[in-house]
């Protein structure tokens, strides 16, 4: 079934074409959402927010971008139960709109770091694992100086019994909390990761695992 | 014109990473002290000079519109 999906458009985002091309390799009609405007969540069956340096990442990665015009529409969207996904950048922005719980801090060793990372799914209970299988590991890149997740232990026990760990690292590369690489929000439509499955769509990328995404 | 101050830290349970490279460096160079911790500091200037006014404005500002993190910081307002 062909999807109709938005990919989010904040000043200093830099993956959207990326995002955009996967989603139309895969059969669907993916658009840019710009982040001065509202859209209406009707017109859409799935949105992405894409990774970048949104705002420059001033104040704190994501806060100004979770604050903006386009993020009233998707907060509506995400009310309706419609799945949403963040990659990198898109995923501080979920956290910082408080859409995915926790916050991601600089990486323990304070550098940027990039290269590939094993990962191990640990839940699939939302719409972007449908090709996966628990226990299962996969091969994405990583590119990010704020990675960290941080969740307080309260917080943490709930996402456990919740099922919200959605990828964990097999070797941690920035100090993440129980490992985690992705998560999903209580009722698992929205998720958030920061590796790029966009950026694994083919052998001679590295890794064509991104394709156990949609 | 009133010019306040907003200092932001990261809460004692955070590991500031930023201050403890801060910390180290300057162990290294023979300093000693017991502990330091890297935030951040903003100035907000306001043409009303009322400070009850201005005190509600700059707790809407951290609050709404999300100027402190309170999951990983803390803050305080300097008049």
């Amino acid at each position: 079934m062909s999807l109709k999906v938005g990919v989010t458009r904040f000043l200093g985002t830099n993956c959207d074409q990326d995002v955009r091309q996967w989603f139309s390799l895969n059969g669907h009609k993916a658009e840019y959402l710009w982040f001065e405007d509202q859209f209406n969540s009707n017109d859409y069956d799935m949105l992405v927010i894409p990774g970048g340096f949104s705002h420059g990442d001033y104040l704190r990665c994501g806060a100004l971008a979770a604050r903006t015009n386009v993020m009233k529409s998707v907060r509506e969207f995400a009310n309706k139960g419609k799945p949403i996904l963040g990659i990198c950048n898109g995923f501080q922005i979920l956290c910082e709109a408080e859409l995915l719980p926790g916050a991601l801090l600089r990486n323990k060793d304070l550098r940027f770091i990039d290269g590939w990372q094993t990962l191990k799914v640990e839940n699939t209970t939302n719409a972007f694992s449908k090709k996966m299988s628990v226990g299962q590991t996969i091969k994405l890149p990583i590119a990010h100086g704020e990675g960290q997740f941080y969740a307080d232990s309260e917080t943490l026990k709930k996402m456990v019994d919740q099922k919200q760990i959605w990828l964990t690292y097999e070797n941690n590369p920035n100090g993440s909390m129980l490992n985690i690489s992705g998560i999903t929000n209580a009722k698992h439509n929205i998720c958030g990761l920061m590796p790029h499955p966009e950026r694994a769509l083919f052998d001679w990328m590295g890794s064509s695992d991104g394709g156990f995404f949609l | 014109m009133m010019t306040v101050g907003i200092k932001i830290m990261p809460r004692d349970v955070i590991l500031d990473s930023q201050g403890r490279a801060i910390e180290e460096s300057m162990k290294n160079n023979g300093f000693k002290f017991e502990g330091l911790r890297a935030g951040k500091f903003l100035e907000v200037s306001f043409s009303n000079e009322n400070k009850e006014d201005v005190k509600t404005e700059i707790e809407k500002m951290l609050k709404i519109g999300g100027l402190y993190n309170p999951l990983i910081e803390k803050f305080e307002i300097i008049f």
